[in-house]
């Protein structure tokens, strides 16, 4: 199981996403760099962490989808390897027109740092297959920019489709229908706000985004 | 030559920022603001020749999120 982070500038959650990837897949994670332009060979997994890439500059996420390592990054996602955005790596991957719709500024204007209770929408997806459909999870949220925005005919197209892969239990941040997470049509590039890699071992307050490695990463736990 | 670049969030999409801006007017003694959004203005410097389609393309590619904002191509001199 080979697997890359990718750091952009202003990235500061791309260690706890290494450390996560390491610990369910027992082999250390390819760090990756923004200004690269091709990804290692043989990757099965990539994941774009949170932060502020360039800084938030012009919009969250706009510069860094434009960055060399992107169009390998696209190249690879169109291929079939599964890509995890999470966070600023959400806002990255709306940017990058790999998933549909915007993350804006939360409709409360403040930034959010807590714990927030998560409904699984899909749990035939890659990324979630270790979960039960319905199933309430616990993952904390770090974000100013987490508000969802698509278009009514779009969000109808998602949800109709099953690309919704993870729900707000409660409103957090103004999101339209509560939306936390999203899937590509093909399935395999997932965009969430809520910070998996930062629940992965009951010292972290939870462990309720370890299975979402162990899907995608192929390693269910045996109980 | 000078070009400015405004970008507006599209009818429709909700502004939480432009609403505190509003409410803070309101709190100012303002009275009369029916609505308050806030855009982005980009100023550009470009080579004479640049067309107009390079910048339309500049404005989708980059400039704008095409999802949630529009944009308008001024050319000022």
């Amino acid at each position: 199981m080979k697997t890359a982070v990718v750091t952009f500038p202003g990235s500061n959650c791309d260690r706890d996403m290494w450390v996560a990837l390491r610990d369910v897949s027992g082999r250390d994670p390819v760090k990756v760099w923004h200004g690269d332009a091709d990804l290692p060979e043989g990757l099965d997994f990539i994941a774009l962490p949170g932060g502020f890439s360039y800084g938030d500059y012009l919009r969250s996420g706009a510069m860094a989808a434009n960055s060399p390592i992107m169009r390998s990054v696209i190249a690879a996602a169109e291929r079939g390897v599964p890509v995890l955005g999470v966070c600023n790596g959400f806002q990255v991957l709306t940017e990058a027109r790999l998933l549909p719709g915007a993350l804006m500024r939360n409709a409360g204007q403040t930034f959010i740092c807590r714990t927030v209770p998560l409904v699984v929408e899909n749990a035939d997806s890659v990324f979630t297959s270790a979960y039960a459909a319905g199933e309430t999870i616990r993952i904390p949220v770090a974000h100013h920019d987490g508000n969802y925005f698509a278009d009514d005919a779009t969000l109808d197209r998602l949800e109709g489709e099953g690309r919704v892969a993870f729900r707000y239990g409660e409103d957090v941040n103004g999101s339209q229908r509560r939306i936390a997470g999203v899937l590509n049509a093909a399935g395999n590039v997932l965009g969430m706000m809520p910070h998996p890699e930062r629940a992965i071992e009951d010292a972290q307050g939870g462990s309720d985004g370890r299975r979402l490695f162990e899907s995608v990463l192929g390693v269910l736990a045996s109980g | 030559m000078k070009v400015r670049i405004h970008v507006s969030l599209k009818p429709g999409v909700l502004d939480p920022q432009g609403r505190a801006v509003h409410h803070a007017l309101e709190g100012l003694g303002f009275a009369g603001v029916a609505d308050v959004r806030i855009g982005r203005l980009i100023e550009l410097e470009v080579a004479d020749d640049t067309t107009d389609a390079a910048l339309a393309e500049m404005c989708e590619k980059l400039l704008a999120n095409t999802v949630i904002e529009n944009y308008a191509i001024e050319k000022v001199a």
